[in-house]
């Protein structure tokens, strides 16, 4: 069963559409007949690749000239969708999607629901699924609204794959003032410094958590990394103290990582932090407590002193 | 300056949680808690009011049942007051309703500032603070981890995908803190005992002005269809360190032909 259109809210940057962007059209492209993309920015660079991953249409407002996004896409999509009414609406979760999802949820009155894995419709109408309690339970939702669907997605829930299509139709949308709530200016941006794999698509992770006792010995955590070839992590407890930045951040607040190896060291396995990484395909932990939750989803644990089997492992490594 | 700080009172994440299988709603039998996540805003709240010279820092909540008890928490911190809208017809509301409730409670309350965690600990759909301000048209500026207020413009360091965003926005604005943003104080004894005389203004629906038709499940217009199990990830082999764990993470290694 599917319907006509679903209309794909895109981010992305320096003209490329990110992965999770490629996740939702995959998602999309296998519920409605027609997926549509619409980007709040230069969405006419990234034209040929969401035509190339399904995507008949890009509806974009341009570049927003350093106005903070959420509302002011709002304001245009309510104007897009008074013309375009699309059966529902993918959102990724990060934060522009979470600002926009939110604003427009109040404009046009219509639920939003969050943090979904899966869609399907069923007798017409559009079911998301939901992990809760750290992901041993799916709660199944059905919108009951009239009106679009509004859904919100987590990263990498969905395989994102190029159908060959042609680049898609680029359709200006005009900027709508949304008054004095549009008055958020970006004045500066900070990107921070990356190098090597990345968080989001390394094939081996090593993260790091409170068990390091102190924010120096993350360093062995990232040397450990380079030697895997891996990118390196991190639980909440440790981004939450400073210690590291929340671009390393892996759980329900940061990133989903679904690698072929997750090394955790020093991680108890809190729920926050199972959320983002128990889809990995292979899990060690390292860990002085032999009660850690973390051993309850890791194929390989070891219950021992990470400031003794790492630094032994780095010179393991070293050695080959 | 004038501070709202939202603030939820959620069941203890230290224990299991549970839906109620009736309603499919999260089980709060037990006493609830102020959110972690709210201790953030509420501390962030004190720091800038401090700062400024002098202010008031007032809480707001919604809760089914009159809860108070995370309240007292944060008005041991050190909050003024606290308006709490409690009415049974709250069950089962969702972000948007919610965040109708806050909004017209906040928007009798004037503020220059309005704060609140980027999500709940429980609920964790981080869109009502930003519904919030969506309700009482305000601007908002969403996962902050610093804050500044310079006379009437608010300089906060927004969190992105790729690192920060330097963000500015005047008065009133709505601002919600990431974790770990300043570090929550605790209590202390004097603070728990003058918590225990500080007003709590309880509102229900009708004193609020507020249709109960967008509360509620009716007013989610969505439906729990069912609850499964999810997959249990298997529990492999657990070995204690006898210095020697670490050739059985490279043969680990190997066999996944990483090294």
């Amino acid at each position: 069963m599917s319907v006509e259109t679903i209309l794909v809210f895109g981010e992305g940057d320096e003209g490329s559409p990110s992965g999770l962007t490629l996740e939702l059209l995959a998602a999309a492209r296998g519920l409605a007949t027609n997926v549509e993309v619409f980007v709040a920015g230069d969405g006419a660079a990234m034209a040929a690749e969401l035509g190339a991953h399904g995507a008949t249409r890009v509806h974009t407002t341009g570049p927003l000239d350093g106005k903070l996004m959420g509302v002011h896409a709002a304001a245009a999509l309510q104007a897009h969708m008074e013309t375009s009414s699309p059966d529902a609406v993918f959102f990724g979760q990060t934060p522009d999607g979470r600002d926009t999802a939110a604003r427009l949820a109040v404009r046009i009155n219509q639920p939003v629901v969050t943090n979904n894995v899966g869609a399907s419709f069923e007798d017409g109408t559009l079911v998301v699924e939901e992990p809760v309690f750290g992901g041993t339970q799916n709660v199944f939702t059905a919108f009951k609204n009239d009106g679009p669907a509004l859904a919100m997605f987590r990263p990498k829930s969905f395989e994102a794959e190029a159908t060959g299509g042609g680049e898609a139709e680029v359709v200006a949308v005009d900027a709508v003032d949304p008054g004095p709530a549009g008055s958020a200016s970006v004045t500066g941006r900070h990107v921070e410094e990356r190098s090597g794999p990345q968080l989001d698509d390394a094939e081996v992770v090593v993260s790091g958590g409170r068990g390091l006792g102190q924010p120096e010995a993350f360093e062995m955590i990232d040397e450990l990394a380079g030697l895997l070839d891996a990118a390196s992590g991190a639980s909440r407890a440790i981004v939450d103290a400073g210690w590291v930045p929340y671009s390393k951040q892996v759980g329900q607040t940061g990133k989903v990582v679904k690698p072929n190896v997750y090394l955790a060291c020093g991680i108890s396995g809190a729920t926050q932090h199972l959320v983002g990484m128990k889809g990995s395909k292979h899990i060690i932990a390292i860990n002085k407590d032999p009660e850690a939750p973390i051993f309850g989803v890791a194929d390989l644990g070891i219950v021992g002193d990470v400031h003794k089997v790492v630094p032994a492992l780095i010179e393991a490594m070293k050695s080959r | 300056m004038k501070v709202v700080v939202c603030v939820k009172q959620i069941p203890d994440p230290a224990l299991p949680g549970e839906l109620d299988p009736s309603t499919n709603y999260l089980k709060r039998d037990d006493k609830l808690i102020l959110d972690e996540s709210d201790s953030y805003g509420v501390e962030m709240a004190l720091q800038l009011v401090e700062a400024a010279g002098g202010g008031e820092v007032s809480l707001v909540s919604m809760a089914a049942n009159g809860e108070v008890s995370g309240l007292r928490t944060a008005l041991a911190m050190g909050a003024e007051d606290a308006v709490l809208v409690s009415d049974d017809a709250l069950a089962g509301s969702d972000a948007l309703g919610t965040a109708r409730v806050l909004g017209a409670a906040i928007s009798r309350m004037s503020p220059d500032l309005v704060l609140a965690g980027v999500e709940s600990s429980d609920g964790y759909t981080g869109t009502v603070p930003e519904m919030i301000a969506g309700v009482l048209e305000m601007p908002s500026i969403t996962f902050a981890k610093q804050i500044e207020v310079d006379g009437t413009t608010v300089k906060v360091q927004r969190q992105t995908e790729a690192g920060y965003d330097d963000v500015e926005c005047q008065i009133p604005v709505l601002v919600s803190v990431t974790a770990g943003v300043v570090e929550p104080r605790y209590p202390s004894f004097k603070g728990i005992m003058a918590a225990k005389k500080k007003p709590v203004e309880e509102l229900d629906l009708a004193a609020l002005g507020v249709d109960a038709a967008v509360v509620g499940q009716s007013g989610a217009r969505q439906e729990t269809v069912r609850v499964t199990a999810a997959e249990e990830r298997q529990a492999g082999e657990v070995i204690e360190d006898e210095g020697d764990a670490h050739d059985k993470i490279v043969e680990f290694l190997g066999e996944l032909k990483i090294v």
